[in-house]
């Protein structure tokens, strides 16, 4: 393992910010760390980074026990969410600053400072200082800071927080390129769920100072662990019923069918809005049930239903649209809906 | 739009006046400089260099004005190489207590300067500094030290320090983090600092009167010059003074980009 953090504490008096944190980060790897605010995702990253020291718990990084070396003796590119350019300076000699830390040749220095703005694609940008290039720019020289040296891993705190969404997209293509063509191993962070889909290897989901479950972003997403992951990555109908002889009863669908060896009591249930089929779509399904439409949402190649059950509570359905198709229902109207049961699956820490 | 323009013309007024008001001496210093009259007389019945030549004829001026020049460039390093370190133990320490240090730092310009010349007096006079010119310069460095802890902790109250861990992260150790980070930013509150120390030095004129002895600075030979003989010589040293500061000015916004302004207004 590239990066290996063994049982992490960090208490802020009251607040413990990391309860015990495990997590370990392959060779080449891109690891996101996905969480709400305040869940201890930046503390986490300023203590692989070296600027917090944990109350317990190890760091390593290629199998070395860095947790008590300062910063500067760790050799890992961090990108801040606001950047953190030194604004005095050309990017030129932004770019060049830990190279020239490391006591490179000059002719060193020049050559690889050229190399990395050209990775970033800012040729031709060396001059200008950081106040003179737009966001979308400077976050991309503070990327070509962070990796010119050769870290042995790179560190990203939610780098396109303050950018917007056409910039963070074609950005988030360029740091996942870099990070491929570089082979770097990655620890990223973000808030944003559809980003860490989008960008990951693996995802790590955090929640009150705990890394809640690891996993490739398929899997995190079928075969969510627990309510919070269930509920945070991607959108979900969490269905509570109790399970007995192999099949739940569910307000609204009456039995359903659970997958074999699933034992009798309390279960919850994850049903992707995209598994639920409406009217006459409905029919084909096994399970089925009735409800009243409260509200339709328009997305262009979908539209989104809130729906109230004929049998208590509330569905989420996501329905497919073509151009041609005609708005699947109208609020108020009450339509049948259904899903197959292999859609369902049993989160195992409800 | 046009209630903008009023008030806007007002303000200019205002400011015009104000300037009018700090330049009106040098209106009257500086043709008085140049008058062919041998006592101080406004206007000048006629023009004449003479009085500069004076100047420049006696040794006694020149030697107070290099000595002054001494003092200030003294009191300067040292001002600046104390009181930038102990600003930033003021601003970034977390002990308890650093916050009245913080306000402890103003008491010079709070205690008057005669109070403070009768206590450096005593001092001195057991040190046997009276008389030295960096003894002088040495209690200027107490006058001198509140404009820079004052200005440089608000340049470093508004300083980003996560640029600071930035630069650890790259590779960075604490003095070149300082050195290449820190201060260059800091520029125009250190250079607002070091102008305010000097200018205050080689204006200063009570601690000057206790401390110099016979080996006078430019504001003492100036003081001394008026009780004894008036003669429009002490206009010319003005005149000179006030071009030696406006350069000294020159300089510091030449070096210091916002330096004077910016520190105050951040
Ligand atoms: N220096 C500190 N002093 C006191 N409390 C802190 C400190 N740093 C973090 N905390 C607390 O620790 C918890 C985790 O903070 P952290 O910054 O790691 O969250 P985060 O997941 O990065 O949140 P965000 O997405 O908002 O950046 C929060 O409750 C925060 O208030
Ligand atoms: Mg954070």
């Amino acid at each position: 393992m590239e990066l290996s953090v063994k049982g992490i504490v960090r208490r802020f008096g009251p607040v413990t910010a990391l309860g015990g944190v495990d997590l370990d980060v392959a060779e080449g790897e891109f690891l996101t760390i996905l969480g709400p605010s305040g869940s201890g995702k930046t503390t986490l990253l300023k203590t692989v980074a070296g600027f917090e020291i944990p109350d317990e718990g190890r760091v390593l990084l290629g199998g070395e026990d860095v947790t008590l070396a300062p910063p500067r003796r760790r050799d890992v590119g961090m990108v801040f969410q606001n950047y953190a350019l030194f604004p005095h300076m050309s990017v030129a000699q932004n770019v060049a600053f830990p190279l020239e830390m490391r006591r490179r040749p000059r002719d060193e220095v020049k050559r690889r400072v050229i190399e990395a703005l050209r990775l970033v694609e800012l040729e031709g940008y060396g001059d200008r200082l950081p106040r003179q290039l737009s966001g979308g720019q400077q976050q991309r020289v503070a990327l070509a800071r962070a990796v010119v040296f050769g870290p042995r891993l790179l560190l990203l705190d939610e780098p396109f927080g303050a950018l917007d969404r056409k910039l963070r997209e074609s950005l988030q293509l360029e740091v996942r390129r870099l990070q491929r063509q570089l082979r770097l191993t990655t620890l990223f962070i973000t808030h944003d769920q559809e980003e860490a889909l989008i960008m990951s290897d693996r995802i790590a989901v955090m929640d009150k100072g705990r890394i809640e479950q690891v996993g490739a972003p398929g899997d995190l997403y079928a075969h969510p662990a627990t309510r919070f992951v269930a509920d945070f990555l991607g959108e979900s109908n969490l269905l509570d019923g109790s399970a007995s002889a192999g099949h739940a009863a569910i307000p609204g669908f009456g039995a359903v069918p659970l997958p074999a060896g699933q034992p009798d009591g309390g279960v919850t249930l994850l049903l992707r809005p995209e598994a639920l089929r409406i009217a006459a779509d409905a029919a084909a399904m096994p399970c089925r049930g009735q409800g009243k439409v409260l509200e339709t949402v328009f997305l262009g190649q979908s539209a989104k239903l809130r729906m109230a059950l004929d049998g208590g509570g509330e569905v989420l359905a996501r329905l497919p649209l073509r151009p041609s198709d005609p708005p699947p229902a109208r609020e108020g109207e009450t339509v049948a809906v259904g899903f197959a049961p292999e859609d369902l699956h049993v989160v195992p820490r409800g | 739009m046009r209630r903008r323009r009023v008030s806007q013309i007002l303000l200019g007024l205002f400011a015009g006046l104000v300037f009018l008001f700090l330049l009106l001496p040098l209106a009257v210093v500086f043709p008085i400089s140049l008058s062919s009259a041998s006592y101080l007389q406004f206007p000048p019945p006629g023009f004449s260099w003479q009085w500069y030549q004076r100047y420049l004829d006696d040794p006694s001026w020149i030697d107070a004005t290099i000595r002054s020049v001494k003092v200030a460039s003294l009191c300067t390093v040292l001002a600046m190489g104390l009181g930038v370190p102990l600003t930033f133990f003021l601003v970034r320490s977390r002990l308890p207590g650093v916050r009245v240090l913080d306000r402890l730092a103003a008491a010079p310009i709070i205690v008057p300067t005669i109070i403070l010349s009768i206590a450096l007096y005593g001092v001195f006079a057991r040190l046997q500094l009276i008389g030295e010119w960096y003894g002088v310069a040495v209690a200027h460095t107490v006058l001198a030290l509140p404009f820079v802890v004052i200005l440089v902790s608000a340049g470093l109250r508004g300083f980003d320090e996560a640029q600071e861990q930035a630069a650890a992260g790259l590779g960075a150790s604490w003095p070149a983090i300082i050195w290449r980070v820190t201060l260059p930013q800091l520029r125009p509150s250190l250079v607002s600092a070091a102008f305010l120390s000097f200018i205050s030095s080689f204006d200063e004129l009570v601690l000057a009167m206790f401390l110099s002895g016979a080996s006078m600075t430019l504001p003492k030979k100036m003081f001394d010059n008026i009780m004894m003989e008036i003669d429009p010589t002490i206009a010319a040293v003005s005149v000179l003074q006030i071009l030696l500061v406006a350069v000294a000015l020159g300089l510091t916004s030449l070096f210091g980009r916002g330096a004077l302004t910016t520190t105050i207004t951040r």
